[in-house]
């Protein structure tokens, strides 16, 4: 797949801007297929909001979202963009708390979604093995039954992303998906996110650096709304103005601190 | 639930042995009771079908309506406008000639044909939830300002129907019935026969809402209910769920209201109001949310309770009632139903938190 490289997702001098606070600023930003792309930067980056403009979360004040090509996603609804293939993980963990292990997974399996389907619709035996096979490697199956709420921070976070496994999009977007989890946990995520990446692009917005040390193939940096820098992570740590973003504050900081 | 194949366990049959006790108690009533309590049954049975399309829309999907009783209101108008035409036997109800009308109005007429009335008192509902949900739904207003809404929808469909008396019989509503289908309603065979069409009517209602709850369907509400925008973003639009739910309960509402009249014999603005759209969610709130016998048992109990005891003290009853509801908020969060959880978490494991998404913020 990584030789034909193809670009799935095409984001054209995107601005977004909530009453007059500028969050991202004419950004570009292209994801080929089955491109595993970490997106980071200091707070207040924009990378989250990179993340909901592209699943429709946030309408962008300029600019266009492609996907594919040729689908201009940048006016759809949520639901919509969803049903074409583009799945989101937010920061904390999202599941269905009063539903068990084995019905979140259920209803969010790719299927027709409408309102007569799911009243008519069965269980086969396929989507069966389907669900067995994704409790088996998101780890839960003894866990099926159990009311979702019940889970650990980190088996929720698995869950949700067994989900959007399920829910087989094309482009999965993650939002901090290691955030609050102990090593070993962080580590089996990691494990979990190079195979998803074998079948489908991923964007993962993390602040953990040594995560992205050890996972990462190709990274963006954003900083004030901006593209920054794009490259290898090797690339990307040498670069100067990245050290700037990242140390210099904290050296105008200190500066500040000892001036003042 | 999908996991365990649908086996007999000894929790299940325990679970169909009480459905079948309960069809074959309410089915022999006539043989135990009197006639005037079978009427009163037949009548709190028709308010436990109201209560199951409460639970459908409040319990499983997370959305409180307090305009249900509008819904009830219609279904029952629908019924009566039918009746009142039988009973006028061609000429202008009694109430049109007091208020100076001269020929029966448009909107009437069709009313002259059961089919047509029992239509009307199933989709004019439907109808009117479809409507409002499509502004409200599809504009993410929900929780309280939803709530709010429905009060308002309560509050002109009764100043409504008080101000048309010349089209609605105003304050006093639709009464002074004879006949259905040449049968006197008064007869204690009719009434018998009133109050079986109710127990199926109910059967078919709660099987049907079981089917939905049961349904992949019925987990996409709760899953609305849990994390409305997390649905959306798996794909679901929630907008087109909660307004065929909401259809559904107002559709269920007006069935009930048509089975009202025909056991009362009238239908007033008052018994559409405000009080009574927040009495029927106390039923459903008192007997358990997200549980359908709950929430059926709840319209049965507590009117049974309110006939009972407004005969003795009828000016202590609201006090009673709103009493009984903070004790239900702060003691039993699940109703009644949940007094009774160890069926529920052997049937299902790790679900002993049953309804636990349901907050009462709602209110």
């Amino acid at each position: 797949m990584k030789e034909k490289a193809s670009i799935i997702l095409h984001c054209n001098a995107v601005t977004v801007e909530f009453d007059g606070f500028k969050a991202v600023q004419g950004m570009d930003f292209e994801l080929k297929r089955g491109e595993l792309r970490f997106l980071i930067g200091p707070n207040g980056a924009g990378k989250t909001t990179m993340l909901d403009v592209i699943c429709g979360k946030v309408r962008p004040t300029a600019g266009k979202v492609l996907f594919k090509g040729s689908v201009d996603i940048t006016r759809k609804k949520e639901h919509a963009i969803a049903e074409l293939g583009i799945g989101r993980k937010f920061q904390t963990p999202s599941i269905f708390h009063t539903l068990t292990v084995f019905e979140n997974l259920e209803i969010a399996m790719s299927q027709n979604r409408g309102v007569f389907a799911t009243l008519r619709a069965r269980m086969r035996n396929e989507d069966r093995e389907r669900m067995m096979n994704q409790l088996a490697m998101i780890g839960l199956e003894a866990k099926a039954q159990w009311r979702a709420g019940r889970l650990s921070h980190g088996e929720k976070q698995w869950l949700e992303i067994g989900m959007m496994l399920l829910q087989e999009p094309e482009i999965l977007l993650l939002d901090e998906p290691v955030a609050g989890m102990t090593d070993k946990e962080t580590d089996k995520t990691g494990e979990l996110l190079h195979a998803i990446a074998k079948k489908r692009s991923v964007v993962v917005v993390e602040h953990d650096m040594e995560f992205v040390r050890n996972f990462a193939s190709k990274v963006t940096v954003m900083h004030e709304g901006k593209l920054l820098k794009e490259g290898s992570m090797d690339e990307v740590q040498g670069d100067d103005r990245v050290a700037e973003v990242y140390l210099g504050k904290r050296r105008d900081a200190d500066a500040g601190r000892t001036t003042a | 639930m999908e996991l365990q194949m649908r086996t007999m366990t000894p929790q299940r049959i325990l679970v169909l042995i009480g459905y079948a006790a309960a069809a074959v108690a309410l089915f022999c009533a006539p043989l135990y009771l009197s006639d005037f309590r079978l009427n009163l049954l037949a009548k709190f049975l028709a308010f436990a079908i109201v209560a199951l399309g409460l639970d459908l829309i409040w319990g499983y999907t997370g959305i409180l309506s307090l305009g249900h009783g509008v819904f009830f209101g219609l279904g029952a108008y629908a019924m009566a406008m039918y009746l009142k035409l039988e009973a006028s036997g061609g000429k202008l109800p009694d109430f049109m000639n007091w208020s100076g009308l001269t020929s029966l109005p448009w909107f009437w007429k069709p009313f002259g044909s059961f089919g047509f009335a029992v239509a009307a008192g199933l989709l004019l509902p439907a109808l009117l939830a479809l409507v409002l949900g499509f502004f409200t739904f599809r504009n993410r207003i929900r929780g309280v300002y939803f709530t709010i809404l429905t009060q308002a929808l309560v509050i002109i469909t009764t100043t409504l129907f008080i101000g048309q008396q010349a089209f609605t019989g105003g304050t006093n509503g639709v009464t002074g019935f004879g006949t259905l289908f040449g049968q006197s309603l008064g007869k204690a065979e009719t009434k018998q026969i009133l109050y079986f069409v109710t127990v199926i009517a109910l059967f078919a209602a709660f099987v049907l809402c079981r089917y939905i709850v049961g349904s992949r369907f019925g987990r996409v509400m709760r899953a609305i209910r849990d994390g409305e925008n997390r649905a959306r973003f798996i794909g679901y639009n929630p907008a087109v769920y909660q307004m065929l739910v909401f259809c559904v309960s107002a559709a269920l509402a007006g069935l009930a209201g048509m089975l009202f009249v025909l056991h009362v014999g009238i239908i007033s603005p008052s018994m559409m109001g405000i009080v009574p759209s927040i009495e029927m969610v106390l039923w459903v709130a008192i007997g358990g949310r997200g549980t359908l016998i709950g929430a059926a048992l709840g319209a049965i109990l507590m009117n049974a309770a309110k006939s009972t005891f407004s005969e003795s003290y009828p000016e202590l009853w609201t006090m009673f009632l709103g009493l009984l509801f903070v004790i239900v908020v702060v003691f039993l969060p699940k109703g009644l139903a949940g007094l009774f959880p160890q069926i529920k978490l052997r049937k299902r494991r790790g679900m002993e938190h049953e309804g636990e998404g349901v907050h009462y913020s709602a209110l």
